[in-house]
């Protein structure tokens, strides 16, 4: 049968080779470093004792661990898999799990960033420098004196900008090129006029040069976008190592060999084997095995399905009770979970663009200094014929009025602002999804795995007779299902005392079977007992040929999940539940947390649209899913949040991730949102004062470059202490 | 005033060093981990293969 199934040999040269260079491969990645999260240790006692466990493995060439990150990183030989390094650590009680090398290696060094602290360190420099030399002119130095200071201040300002100013020149180049203006123009343009003008100035032993207006200028503009850079890194970084938590490896069966490999090693036509608890890789059709197959994260539904040969299934969908082999139809981007990036991408290009607060400021400021700076040079040379003069104006009037204040008013409160809501358990991914998340009206939860913890909870205990519950208990002890589970806990819990029953066998899909007194009992799903299904969900329990008897579940709340609820609702917000599960348990979880708006048996299309059509109608919807089914709605939303416990898909496509299981912290992320977005606009304000007091100096002519220097300086302060004032 | 002659280059070199220090503790990645590097000196063990 095996050989059947292989790929044909010859089908293409690329194929052919492809067999023998794929156990390579593994290997080698393998052999060059393995990482580990260690989210426990927190001591210099917990780094030296992770290190010496893992240093003494005998093919460990060195491991280091990093307290920051909480992470250990391992050069090993070939052959050692993360997993014993990690049973290793465990042995030492620490919690550790494997981290996905190749999904992590873009955090590894963050280039970026090194580059902005180096040109941050140099424009530092180099600004006192030049700003000690400038005290020296202000208190009075002259002539010869003055001419040196001012000649050696432009030695360090000239490579110094050069250097340090690269990013501004950069993005004011890729905006001019597409004939737009961004906040970088008017930084570049004074930045470059205010070098000329002084340049020029000290040639002719004048009086005003502004190097260290200029430097001072290139500073404090850096450190803004440095604290921008740090916060989205952080988010960044943590985001990442959600995403390579989940390993991506499959199984796959080989001539009747199992053998563990990567998932993007799998070819259609291979079998795949899922073990109970496992993800499906891949689309496939089941070949052997019964199982239930539980599709929560994809449809919503939290019914299980019966699984059965010949029976497709779709990559995502988490087989719950026996082992399935599969034949792989759809790999890697092809499968219907990939394809769903498709709506994702309608979705997308029907979400109206959100322009950030700076953006807006930009827009009215930039061309506003522009025609300022211009009509003062124009003005001065008409009225005083001086070209010399006019262009020592215009270019006091850009450093003037150049957005110090503006580049740190946002990522000031920003940074601040995230590093609160990070202390609560929520990762801000994207850069306006403060402010995006300020303006919220409307929240939609999805119901599966968002409010609900996906977990199934006994709720007709009371009305069972307790010979039932025993001998049901008996029976699900050894099975892993969730709903055997959720009967071994209630019963537990009880208090009932486990009956004795022999024999007890599990048919994978169905249910168990055992013997009690002489007499066998069933516990499964409605068709396998002959029972009438339910509307809820529900398993059965047949003594003999006796009526069934049914137990009845339902969804275990998420915790903070009515806490969360009934808070936004207090604020005012319209709160709505959409899911793809079926009516019943819909309503009922909507009446059980006070939900008036509910949409059941919701498709992932029919969600995106209803969030697109409440947006038409003017609502700024936040959107909170888990599921392959809420990514559209996640994307079409304003703004989106979705727990750490979602597919990486809809992790991916929303702005912010909930890291804990508890859902409390959203309507507090919301009111910090917009105490965040008032603090923007109060800097916003105090930038806006500074520059109403120093231009008309300034345009008069009667700025030096010690009153530049001054309000530069005391407003970027006054905004990042402003900032500061964020809880 | 002369004396102005030696002192700023003097002062410039040695910013310039402190500058050349700082590069070279980010370029060496010393900024990786600043929590653990100020545990580990707490550390009895002597480290025979300090990060580089």
């Amino acid at each position: 049968m095996t050989a059947v199934l292989r790929p044909p040999a010859s089908a293409c040269p690329a194929c052919a080779a492809a067999p023998v260079a794929a156990p390579e491969a593994p290997v080698e990645r393998e052999a060059a470093q393995i990482a580990l999260s260690l989210p426990t240790i927190h001591c210099s006692a917990c780094i030296a004792k992770v290190e010496r466990i893992l240093n003494g493995h005998p093919q460990v060439r060195s491991a280091r661990v990093n307290l920051t990150l909480k992470r250990a990183s391992i050069d090993a030989a070939p052959g050692v898999t993360a997993q014993e390094l990690a049973e290793l650590v465990g042995g030492l009680g620490y919690e550790a799990h494997e981290l996905d090398a190749g999904t992590l290696s873009a955090t590894a060094s963050d280039k970026a960033g090194r580059d902005l602290l180096m040109r941050l360190a140099v424009a530092g420099f180099a600004s006192m420098n030049v700003m000690l030399l400038s005290v020296a002119v202000w208190s009075g130095a002259e002539a010869a004196t003055r001419d040196l200071f001012h000649w050696i201040s432009a030695a360090i300002a000239l490579p110094t900008i050069a250097f340090a100013g690269q990013p501004f020149f950069h993005n004011a180049w890729a905006a001019l090129s597409k004939r737009r203006l961004n906040m970088d123009v008017p930084i570049t343009l004074a930045i470059l006029l205010a070098l000329v003008s002084s340049l020029w100035e000290t040639s002719l032993s004048g009086e005003h040069a502004y190097f260290d207006a200029a430097l001072a200028l290139v500073f404090f503009l850096l450190a803004g976008r440095y604290l921008d850079h740090r916060t989205r890194a952080v988010a960044r970084s943590a985001a990442q190592e959600l995403s390579a938590l989940e390993v991506p490896r499959a199984i796959r069966v080989e001539n009747g060999i199992e053998r563990e490999v990567m998932q993007a090693e799998l070819n259609v036509d291979d079998l795949v084997l899922v073990r109970p608890g496992g993800r499906m890789p891949v689309d496939g059709e089941i070949v052997t095995g019964t199982s239930e197959i539980d599709r929560s994260l994809l449809t919503g539904e939290t019914l299980p399905v019966l699984a059965q040969p010949g029976q497709a299934v779709s990559a995502g969908e988490v087989n719950l009770t026996g082992p399935l082999t599969i034949r792989a139809s759809a790999v890697g981007r092809d499968t219907s979970l990939h394809q769903m990036a498709d709506l994702v991408a309608i979705a997308e290009s029907g979400r109206s663009r959100y322009t950030s607060l700076s953006d807006q400021a930009a827009r009215l400021y930039a061309p506003g200094v522009h025609i300022l700076s211009a009509l003062s040079f124009i003005g001065w040379y008409l009225y005083s014929g001086d070209l010399r003069t006019a262009l020592n104006i215009a270019a006091a009037v850009l450093i003037i009025t150049c957005p110090c204040a503006l580049g740190l008013a946002v990522p000031a409160v920003t940074t601040a602002a995230s590093g609160r809501l990070f202390q609560r358990g929520m990762l801000i991914k994207d850069a306006t999804a403060l402010e995006r998340l300020a303006q919220v009206d409307t929240v939609v939860f999805d119901k599966t795995g968002t409010l609900t913890a996906g977990t199934p909870q006994l709720t007709n205990l009371a009305d069972l007779p307790q010979q039932a519950v025993a001998l049901a208990a008996s029976l699900a002890n050894g099975s892993s299902h969730p709903l055997a589970r959720a009967i071994v806990l209630a019963a537990a819990e009880a208090g009932t005392a486990p009956v004795q029953v022999d024999e007890v066998t599990e048919e994978p899909g169905f249910g168990t079977r055992g013997l009690w007194q002489g007499r066998q009992v069933r516990l499964g799903r409605a068709s396998w007992i002959g029972a009438q299904p339910a509307t809820e969900t529900a398993t059965f329990l047949q003594v003999g040929d006796g009526d069934p008897v049914a137990f009845t579940f339902t969804d275990r709340l998420r915790d903070g999940a009515a806490e969360a609820v009934r808070a936004l609702q207090e604020s005012g917000k319209k709160v709505f539940l959409m899911s793809g599960d079926t009516t019943a348990p819909v309503e009922a979880l909507a009446s059980r947390l006070g939900i008036s708006h509910w949409l059941a048996e919701a498709l992932p299309a029919d969600k995106a649209a209803r969030i697109q059509e409440l947006s038409e109608q003017g609502a700024h919807v936040l959107m909170v899913g888990d599921g392959m089914n809420d990514t559209a709605a996640l994307t079409a939303a304003h703004v989106s949040i979705s727990p750490a416990s979602a597919l990486d898909a809809a992790r991916v496509a929303s702005d912010i991730v909930l890291l804990g299981g508890d859902l409390e912290p959203i309507a507090a992320a919301c009111e910090t949102a917009q105490r965040a977005t008032r603090r923007i606009r109060d800097n916003f304000r105090i930038a806006t004062i500074y520059n109403l007091i120093a231009v008309p100096l300034a345009v008069a002519g009667l700025a030096t470059p010690l009153i530049a220097a001054l309000a530069m300086s005391t407003s970027s302060i006054t905004v990042s202490l402003n900032a500061l004032r964020v809880r | 005033m002369n004396v102005l002659a030696y002192l700023i280059p003097i002062s410039l070199l040695l910013g310039g060093v402190g500058l050349i220090a700082f590069i070279y503790t980010v370029r060496s990645n010393q900024y990786d981990d600043p929590e653990g590097d100020s545990r580990r000196i707490l550390d009895d063990e002597y480290d025979k293969h300090p990060k580089g």
